[in-house]
């Protein structure tokens, strides 16, 4: 058994293990700890498959942000987790069911088709992963990567604007009202007799 | 053919296909909480970029990397979007409940 079957199977195993912990444990934070080992272990799958550079991405990318940003969700909310779980059984047969169908389904499509197990890899491309990449999402792919830098702003834009809220005490300028000032609401003229110098 | 035989194509799609359905087992086991589906959302865009990079290797094709790296984009996006959402559902009904924001009936 060479290091790469040995290192497959492991991570294999306990890729699965970690998603099937994801869907059935009882803490969303234990859930969210689960799903950072599964992403860690796909990602070092990913290297068996010669993606460096994505397997870099997503450890910093989903590891490092989105999955802090989940536990910052879970833990902020105070939610009351056990009233959500009540009816977690009564759903465990259709869930296993579909799950179920879905597997054989799809296994039975990939190990019957000849490319799945007859396709012999390529040699590996020499030279910089993270280079290749480049060099193909800078020239052929640069209209979508422009469009899927728009995607990342509508999404900021969209997270500010949902959950901004707007604070009634502050103080701040309405540059209307300034305008429309006029002087007798500043203004106020007071008569005062002038005193007489003590003599 | 033996029981551990080295990897090929087959082992990787097959292995992306158990974590599929894993999560959308979860999907319909954690009908009532909302963060957890976004959780099984999440193993099963990564299930598919493991699909993605497997056939990159094996075709010996980059494309399939570089449709990774958008599909990593929009993931992020929507998993901010949907959080935002998520903050929003319990600021103004108090709960994760799904089954009880039926009202707008849509």
């Amino acid at each position: 058994m060479t290091f790469v079957t040995f290192t497959f199977y492991a991570f294999a195993v306990i890729l699965i293990f970690a998603a099937l912990r994801v869907v059935t444990t009882r803490n969303p934070v234990h859930a969210a700890l689960w799903l950072v080992l599964s992403f860690f272990t796909a990602a070092g799958i990913w290297l068996l498959l010669q993606a460096e550079f994505l397997a870099i991405v997503l450890v910093l990318v989903y590891v490092g942000a989105v999955m802090v940003l989940f536990l910052f969700v879970v833990m902020m909310l105070d939610v009351n987790f056990e009233a959500l779980r009540q009816h977690f059984r009564s759903y465990l047969p259709i869930a296993a069911a579909v799950g179920a169908l879905v597997l054989f389904e799809m296994t039975l499509v990939i190990v019957d088709s000849a490319i799945g197990r007859t396709l012999a890899a390529p040699a590996p491309p020499t030279g910089s992963n993270t280079k290749a990449l480049g060099a193909l999402l800078y020239v052929d792919y640069v209209y979508p990567f422009e469009i899927a830098a728009v995607v990342l702003l509508v999404a900021i834009v969209a997270a500010i604007a949902l959950t901004h809220r707007e604070r009634k005490e502050r103080k701040h300028q309405d540059p209307g009202w300034q305008v429309k000032v006029r002087r007798e609401d500043r203004v106020r003229l007071v008569d005062l007799p002038s005193e007489k110098p003590p003599a | 053919m033996p029981l551990l035989a080295a990897p090929t194509l087959a082992h990787y799609l097959v292995l992306g296909a158990i974590l599929f359905a894993i999560s959308m087992a979860g999907i319909f086991l954690n009908r009532r909480n909302v963060i957890i589906m976004l959780m099984a959302i999440e193993l099963m865009l990564l299930a598919v970029n493991l699909n993605f990079i497997a056939f990159s290797r094996y075709l010996g094709d980059m494309a399939g990397q570089v449709f990774v790296f958008f599909i990593l984009t929009v993931a992020a996006a929507e998993s901010a979007i949907g959080l935002a959402i998520l903050v929003l559902l319990f600021r103004n009904t108090g709960s994760l409940d799904v089954e009880a924001q039926g009202r707008l009936r849509g």
